[in-house]
């Protein structure tokens, strides 16, 4: 029994066996921040870099997900209690008019899967609303996406009432039409292709 | 089977290229060989030139209909750019498309109503992206029977039900499928079409799986695609697929496309 055995349940998707593993290392009373660091989000970031190769599939990306959080469950009464450092707070939604979330909510989810503490604000989702929950939440980073060339200026729109509120977090922007030239134009602090990507973007720019 | 041919389409970077610098023969070659290889609509959409769309859409029909007979799938979401289409088309064209969405709902819907287009009807409302069956019934129906009272044909309406990808959740395709059915089922003669690619999202061996899906949708009564008709795989699918669903009388049109090489790969 060890760290390891969780890290590789996780990545054969063992979703009963990381449970029974996470509970067995808490048990035995091993470090929670290990099991965290070295066995859940540990194995998460291989899942991450395995899909960006195109050596893993979007199934395989979520099945690894599931049992990743099922492990995160059975930590998680047992978190609070602990110093456990915050990793950082993304808001995240489809901006306004468009209705898109499969790539939305993939990108949450690995987020999710690298400890991050995420706000999925759902899609069609106005500006006035990032605005508010980027300070109810204390945000580091706000995520925007679009999937529709006609939605890519809501994300513009945004973007501008978060700087006109005053807000100093980080935006990152992302889907199927956003390109580098358009991030830029528009002023966010950097985009990603796909989700694993978006969670390396975030770690680089909050640097907790 | 009405096949709309996909090629034209501003995101495609070669496309879109050729469209900011007005090169009219690299669009018409790619208008003819969709047209030659047995499109019946060129699709033609500009939607990355969010300004300059009405006076790009209008010029890629123009382009188009120089070189093509047939008429053009006006693919935006803008009524301007429709209009500004509309105003150079040739014959009678098909829009795409129509939905649920509020605003949509009401661009698109004086554009077509009394006339002869045809329109494509996407399954998506303001309430968000249909899952099952019954989330697409239900829009279905309400835009159907707008369309209907509105006096646009039953045969002029192409239902999308929206293609949902199989990598996020396995029951997406059946759910479509049997969408695909009730709606040929329950609206006499009313038409499905869609592009069908989105199934095999996040999954390798893209093509295998939407060729596969596609001969699925024909059996359950899939009348339209939005394709590459120059992909000639999934051409042959859809001629044998239609001529084993029945569609396909003493098999002519199966004999007359071997005749024709195009299960030649």
């Amino acid at each position: 029994m060890a760290i390891k055995d969780i890290y590789e349940a996780v990545l054969t998707y063992q979703v009963d066996r990381v449970r029974e593993l996470v509970q067995a290392e808490l048990d035995a009373g091993t470090n929670i921040q290990a099991i965290l660091d070295d066995g859940l989000i540990g194995a998460m970031d291989e899942v991450g870099e395995k899909f960006s190769e195109g050596d893993l599939y979007v199934p395989e990306m979520l099945m690894s997900a599931k049992a990743m959080k099922g492990g995160l469950e059975v930590l998680k009464p047992h978190l609070s209690g602990e110093a456990i450092p915050s990793r950082g707070t993304v808001v995240i939604g489809t901006v306004k008019g468009d209705l898109h979330d499969i790539g939305k909510n993939l990108v949450a989810m690995m987020m999710e899967g690298a400890g991050l503490t995420v706000v999925d604000l759902g899609v069609d989702v106005a500006a006035e609303k990032f605005v508010q929950a980027i300070k109810d939440n204390n945000a580091d980073v706000v995520a925007l996406s679009a999937l529709l060339t006609t939605t890519m200026p809501a994300m513009e729109t945004t973007l501008k009432a978060v700087k006109e509120a005053g807000l100093s977090v980080k935006s990152i922007i992302g889907g199927a039409p956003v390109t580098v030239a358009f991030s830029k134009q528009i002023g966010a602090d950097g985009h990603s292709d796909d989700a694993p990507g978006a969670v390396e973007l975030i770690r680089q720019l909050i640097d907790k | 089977m009405i096949i709309i041919g996909e090629l034209i389409n501003a995101s495609r970077q070669a496309i879109g290229d050729a469209i900011e610098a007005r090169d009219a023969a690299a669009i018409q070659k790619v208008a003819e060989e969709q047209q030659a290889a047995g499109a019946n609509f060129i699709d033609v959409n500009a939607g990355i030139f969010v300004d300059k769309e009405p006076e790009y859409l209008a010029w890629l029909v123009e382009t188009v209909q120089a070189v093509v007979e047939g008429p053009c799938t006006i693919d935006s979401p803008s009524p301007k750019a429709i209009e500004a289409a509309l105003a150079v088309h040739r014959g009678t064209p098909m829009i795409n498309s129509i939905s649920l969405e509020k605003e949509r709902y009401e661009n698109i819907l004086p554009i077509v109503a009394g006339t002869d287009m045809k329109v494509i009807a996407l399954c998506m409302s303001d309430e968000g992206m249909p899952e099952t069956v019954d989330d697409r019934l239900k829009i279905a129906d309400k835009l159907i029977n707008g369309l209907l009272q509105n006096d646009v044909k039953i045969d002029n309406i192409f239902v999308d039900p929206l293609v949902q990808p199989l990598s996020v959740n396995h029951d997406f395709g059946m759910e479509f499928i049997n969408a695909v059915e009730q709606i040929m089922q329950k609206f006499e003669g009313i038409h499905t079409a869609c592009g069908l690619s989105n199934i095999s999202y996040g999954l390798p061996e893209r093509r295998f799986l939407n060729q596969t899906f596609m001969v699925m949708a024909i059996t359950k009564g899939l009348d339209g695609a939005i394709v590459n008709p120059l992909d000639k795989k999934i051409m042959a699918h859809i001629i044998a697929a239609e001529t084993l669903a029945g569609k396909d009388d003493y098999s002519m049109n199966f004999l007359q496309a071997f005749r024709a090489g195009k299960f030649e790969q």
